[in-house]
């Protein structure tokens, strides 16, 4: 086969192999819109954080501002540590509220920040001291079952 | 008469041969990776062996992806408007494809379409003496033919599983969103925020990148160690699918379980 004409060929198929990696980065993946340049780090401390998964959303208004990259247990107040990655171009007031939601009824759990009137700002590096756990569905189903049988106790 | 001691000594001769074929295996990459200054000095001759892996590959990865995408988009949305989370389908088409499929299945295709060649071509070269005479000419055969060949497919073997997965996307979209009318905007967003660059898609690509050695070392090595006869070539060739398939299959549990070990 003529040469020119293999690498065009060859030209071609590299061309197709390289559009076929920037539609599975751009379009499929993640990396046009959740790509935080500079960020910096802050933490919260939780009584239970339920089903929180590294690597999931931190939303302030529904808006994705950050990711959450690590969680540990901290032996001495027997409490969650969840560090989490927040883009540097959000700040958040110090009496910020940081809550664990889930998507849905079933969808995954992220930390919702909600916004408090504070003039000062959260550094890096901060601890988040205000937060409410994860709903755990178990222990509301039986609330109200004992609640209920209570109730029904007490009528008769 | 039934002799147990000869049943022990050839199960010993076939572990002693397995052992050595793996030896000699290692040996002939090691063989490969130091001759093969000449197949990127003289590009011409690599970029022949990507055309004639990768670009003449092309059709049937193409084809197969886009149906194996639309199957997983008609099975997905089967399974899933179960759960009335039709819009999840973008996720699974994209995650089951970048993650798992795209590699393997476009290794198995490439194994049987392309590494089945390089066997055939190497072997008949041996079995016409080919190879002894470029030896007589002082060209190294391993230079000059095996090494191409080799570097061909590795170079070929990730751009065609990208394709692979990319199509089946475009063929689970189609499906899912253009004939059965999942939201659009759904199929998208879900896919977009439940697939990472790095931890998916680029571990996809380096699957495909491992893929691409395994098959191209085997399809070389069962080519230039076959019997030179006719039923030594065709044995050779079956060999290279079998194995090939089989080191993929079994490559993929390995990293897989390096790879998303229990993270996310």
């Amino acid at each position: 086969m003529n040469r020119t004409v293999l690498d065009l060929w060859v030209g071609i198929f590299v061309a197709i192999g390289i559009a076929a990696v920037m539609f599975l980065a751009l379009k499929v993946g993640n990396l046009s819109s959740a790509h935080l340049s500079d960020t910096y780090v802050l933490q919260a401390k939780f009584d239970n954080i339920g089903g929180l998964k590294v690597r999931g959303p931190v939303k302030s208004a529904g808006v994705v501002v950050g990711r959450i990259v690590d969680i540990t247990f901290d032996p001495a107040t027997y409490e969650a540590v969840v560090t989490m990655n927040v883009d540097g171009r959000y700040q958040f007031p110090k009496d910020t509220f940081a809550a664990i939601y889930t998507a849905g009824l079933l969808g995954e759990q992220f930390i919702g920040f909600d916004v408090g009137g504070d003039e000062k700002m959260l550094k890096a590096g901060d601890v988040i001291t205000k937060t409410q756990s994860a709903v755990v569905l178990e222990k509301l189903i039986s609330q109200f079952l004992f609640s209920k049988a209570a109730d029904g106790q007490e009528t008769k | 008469m039934f002799n147990p001691l000869a049943l022990v000594r050839k199960l010993g001769h076939a572990a002693v041969n397995r052992i050595w074929r793996l030896g000699f295996a290692t040996r002939f990459l090691f063989g490969i990776l130091k001759y093969s200054g000449t197949s990127f000095r003289r590009l011409h001759l690599t970029l022949r062996e990507i055309y004639f892996s990768g670009v003449l590959s092309l059709l049937i990865i193409v084809v197969s992806g886009l149906f194996v995408g639309m199957v997983l988009g008609l099975q997905g949305y089967e399974t899933l408007q179960r759960y009335g989370s039709t819009e999840a389908l973008g996720i699974l088409v994209a995650l089951s494809l970048t993650r798992e499929l795209g590699p393997v299945v476009a290794g198995l295709l490439f194994a049987s379409r392309a590494g089945s060649s390089v066997t055939a071509e190497i072997g008949l070269m041996k079995s016409t003496e080919q190879l002894k005479a470029m030896d007589m000419m002082a060209v190294d055969p391993i230079a000059r033919v095996v090494a191409p060949r080799f570097w061909g497919g590795v170079i070929s073997m990730p751009l065609l599983a990208a394709l692979f997965s990319a199509m089946g996307v475009i063929g689970g979209w189609l499906v899912g969103v253009v004939f059965i009318g999942v939201d659009d905007g759904a199929f998208w967003s879900q896919m977009q925020a439940g697939v990472d660059f790095r931890y998916d898609i680029v571990n996809g690509i380096i699957k495909s990148f491992v893929f691409g050695i395994a098959v191209s070392l085997i399809a070389v090595f069962e080519g230039y160690d076959s019997a030179p006869t006719a039923e030594g070539v065709s044995r050779a060739i079956t060999r290279t699918v079998v194995t090939s398939a089989l080191a993929i299959l079994a490559l993929d549990f390995v990293l897989t379980s390096f790879m998303f070990r229990g993270a996310s």
